[in-house]
């Protein structure tokens, strides 16, 4: 450590100097301080990458030890655009302390930077991967790994890549089982594949929410987007039931409502991806409903406004779930690709819909004839 | 069939004298004459080559005489304001749109010698809401976010441009739908917008942006008018921002307004001169567009050469814009601190 030392002053040295402290932090991360340090030579090589429009080759800096002539390229105007283009990944500075930091420090410093500057890449849908890996998902993860101790099943019948449709039952007056079934995706799948899920409209009405679910790359559920993403290869979610289902009282918990119009069907079979049936168990315990405000609900522009045996009564207190013990299992891919006829013929589409709604209650079933208690492991 | 003699419209605007200045220097063109009711600026006139300039107002009949007698055979309309940048009259902008549109459609489909028709038109004719899918094509129906704004007048005109299509198949038609323009010259809503140093934006949405540089817009327009490419395109510039990304890439401070307050304060803003906040651009800020340009690069040939993002650094850049909040000192205290924190504790061990 006590090598480091001279590191550390110089560090705080730089930050005495305005004009050289900017451009390091700069999109060019060639104009660093570096060069008086023989030892973190090679950290600077791979901090480089990216920064083709550097007139200066890495290598010169070696001999130059002398901050002021690396500032120039920082500097100039960048008038061309980047030859990475929208695609490359955001270039991140890479201080040569990194290794003073624990690595989580360091993603957080560099997500924290990105934020400031605002370099970081959302794709079409809104979707912010670093987002969610950094903030969404963690603050998920403490409900699925402490709340609902939730366990995956036949996480080997997801794609391990290209398109695939996973339809899962909907319940628990909250959308939680959205969240937790694309968290179990993210994390039990290999490749930690995102779960792209197609929510309501009304969802998008909603201010902060509406923000949240196209930064964690949700979408509207219609037809164009939904065959869009799959087109491009992406796992898709999907809750056919919709409100019927997640709205259901706890009387009707675990009877698969009716599924929509089928429309989910037609974007898997014209994009000939594979449709996997989901079950959720746990979550249709979660919030209880035993009644219905809808004149409330109407005020205020729900589906509905649920009643539990503890909300709104113990106000909200009783919003906080039960505690039950999830498991989300992955069914058998049923493929789209071999039917022949067209995805226009709604017979064939009805046979298929009640297929895999077949699926998903028989899943169900099985699940809970295992399952020996709500909250029980 | 090739062009000879071109008329463009809207050449007092800034993307319309640009065009003008393009085609006055191509030697593919017998004429090139250039209309509106206000000369181009000075230095488009400077470098507009053989281009002629007509003062003419196209709601006059007498774009009819001009498109007869100087026998144009493509006609480029460029004079169409989706987004007005500042506070103007829009009855006359909606006129202009609208009755000039007409006007001008109807001399052309008099006219047997014209084949061609290039319209510049907006994406907003896509509208933008919470039952609006991500990404738009050229397929998606076209549904203007309120009745009376500058996008249904939009929807409008191209609802006139098919009409004359109808009536003369032998016309070339290319539409084509343009996201909100940005570049260091261009004077848009978009750009006004960004270089506010309090930037107003809807509490609670971070809408997806697309933008497209006025260099690739005015190449776009440029190669309709050269080449005969029909059909109907969205240009814009490839990938996405969301709405703070650019706030923070400018250096801008966010002003989250909840949704309902941004009616009351937009009258505000207008009357202060600074950025007209019409009902579609408040839609736009709050649910985002995003184009799909697969047809443009593949049907069209032209791949974008800005991205959203490259187009919108290329504006705070060479608009100089000053960043009133600098994320990158900011980030780098922030590094220091983390530093500081981590190897005092190192020492202490």
């Amino acid at each position: 450590m006590v090598n480091r030392n001279p590191v550390t002053g110089v560090g705080s040295a730089r930050g005495g100097t305005q004009q050289v402290d900017r451009p390091v932090t700069a999109d060019n991360p060639s104009a660093q301080v570096i060069p008086l340090h023989a030892p973190e030579k090679e950290q600077r090589v791979r901090g480089t990458t990216g920064s083709a429009k550097c007139p200066v080759a890495p290598d010169e800096h070696g001999d130059r030890a002398d901050a002021e002539v690396v500032r120039l390229p920082g500097t100039a105007r960048q008038d061309e655009p980047p030859p990475g283009g929208p695609s490359a990944a955001p270039v991140r500075t890479e201080s040569p302390y990194d290794d003073l930091l624990p690595a989580a420090a360091v993603k957080a410093l560099d997500f924290v930077r990105g934020r400031l500057t605002g370099d970081y890449n959302v794709d079409e849908y809104g979707f912010d991967a670093e987002f969610t890996e950094i903030v969404l998902l963690p603050a998920l993860r403490v409900l699925y790994d402490k709340w609902f101790r939730v366990t995956a099943h036949g996480v080997d019948n997801l794609p391990p890549g290209g398109g695939g449709l996973v339809v899962c039952n909907h319940s628990g007056t909250v959308p939680l089982d959205a969240m937790m079934t694309s968290l179990a995706v993210h994390d039990a799948h290999p490749k930690q594949r995102h779960l792209r899920l197609l929510a309501a409209d009304l969802l998008f009405e909603v201010p902060f929410l509406s923000m949240l679910a196209r930064k964690a790359g949700h979408t509207l559920a219609c037809n164009a987007d939904a065959e869009r993403l799959l087109r491009h290869g992406e796992l898709v979610g999907v809750f056919p039931e919709g409100f019927k289902g997640i709205g259901k009282p706890y009387s009707a918990r675990y009877k698969l409502q009716r599924f929509g119009r089928g429309g989910f069907v037609s974007a898997a079979m014209r994009t000939g991806v594979p449709i996997i049936p989901c079950a959720i168990v746990g979550a249709e315990e979660i919030y209880p409903k035993i009644g219905d405000l809808k004149p409330l609900a109407r005020l205020l522009g729900l589906p509905y406004f649920p009643v539990t045996p503890f909300f709104p009564l113990l106000g909200p207190l009783g919003a906080i779930p039960l505690p039950t013990k999830w498991h989300i299992e992955f069914g058998e891919p049923i493929p789209t690709d071999g039917i022949d006829g067209d995805s226009d013929d709604p017979l064939l589409m009805f046979d298929l819909t009640d297929r895999v709604r077949e699926a998903v209650q028989q899943m169900l079933y099985e699940r809970l004839s295992q399952r020996r208690g709500i909250f029980s492991d | 069939m090739p062009s000879n003699i071109v008329l463009v419209t809207g050449v007092g605007g800034e993307l319309g004298g640009k065009l003008l200045a393009r085609l006055g220097n191509n030697p593919e063109f017998e004429r090139v004459i250039g209309v509106d009711t206000s000369p181009p600026p000075k230095r488009v006139i400077a470098r507009m080559g053989h281009a002629e300039f007509v003062r003419a107002d196209i709601r006059n009949p007498l774009i009819a005489k001009i498109i007869s007698t100087s026998k144009v055979d493509t006609v480029v309309h460029a004079s169409t304001t989706a987004h007005p940048a500042g506070p103007a009259r829009r009855v006359a902008i909606k006129e202009m749109n609208v009755i000039g549109t007409m006007r001008l459609l109807a001399a052309c489909q008099r006219s047997p010698l014209v084949h061609k028709l290039v319209v510049k038109s907006t994406a907003a004719v896509y509208g933008a809401s919470a039952r609006s899918p991500a990404v738009f094509t050229e397929d998606s129906p076209l549904m203007p976010t309120s009745p009376r704004g500058f996008a249904s007048d939009a929807v409008e005109m191209e609802g006139y441009v098919r009409g004359m299509q109808r009536r003369r198949p032998d016309i070339a038609v290319t539409v084509a739908r343009f996201t909100n323009l940005i570049g260091p010259e261009v004077d848009t809503v978009t750009s006004r917008y960004f270089a506010l140093p309090v930037v107003p934006t809807i509490l609670g949405y971070d809408a997806r942006m697309q933008l497209v540089h006025s260099a690739d817009a005015l190449s776009v327009l440029e190669l309709a008018t050269v080449r005969d490419l029909p059909g109907v395109y969205n240009v814009s510039g490839e990938g996405v921002l969301t709405l703070t990304q650019a706030i923070r890439r400018a250096g801008r401070v966010e002003l989250p307004v909840p949704g309902p307050v941004l009616p009351t304060l937009a009258p505000l803003l207008r009357g202060a001169n600074l950025v007209d906040f019409s009902r579609d651009q408040v839609r736009l800020l709050n649910y985002g567009r995003v184009v799909d340009t697969t047809k443009l690069k593949q049907e069209f040939g032209y791949t974008p050469r800005w991205s959203t993002r490259e187009a919108f650094d290329d504006y705070v850049q060479g608009r100089a814009l000053r960043p009133v909040i600098d994320g990158r000192p900011l980030s780098a205290l922030v590094r220091k601190i983390a530093l500081a924190a981590a190897t005092g504790q190192a020492s202490a061990h």
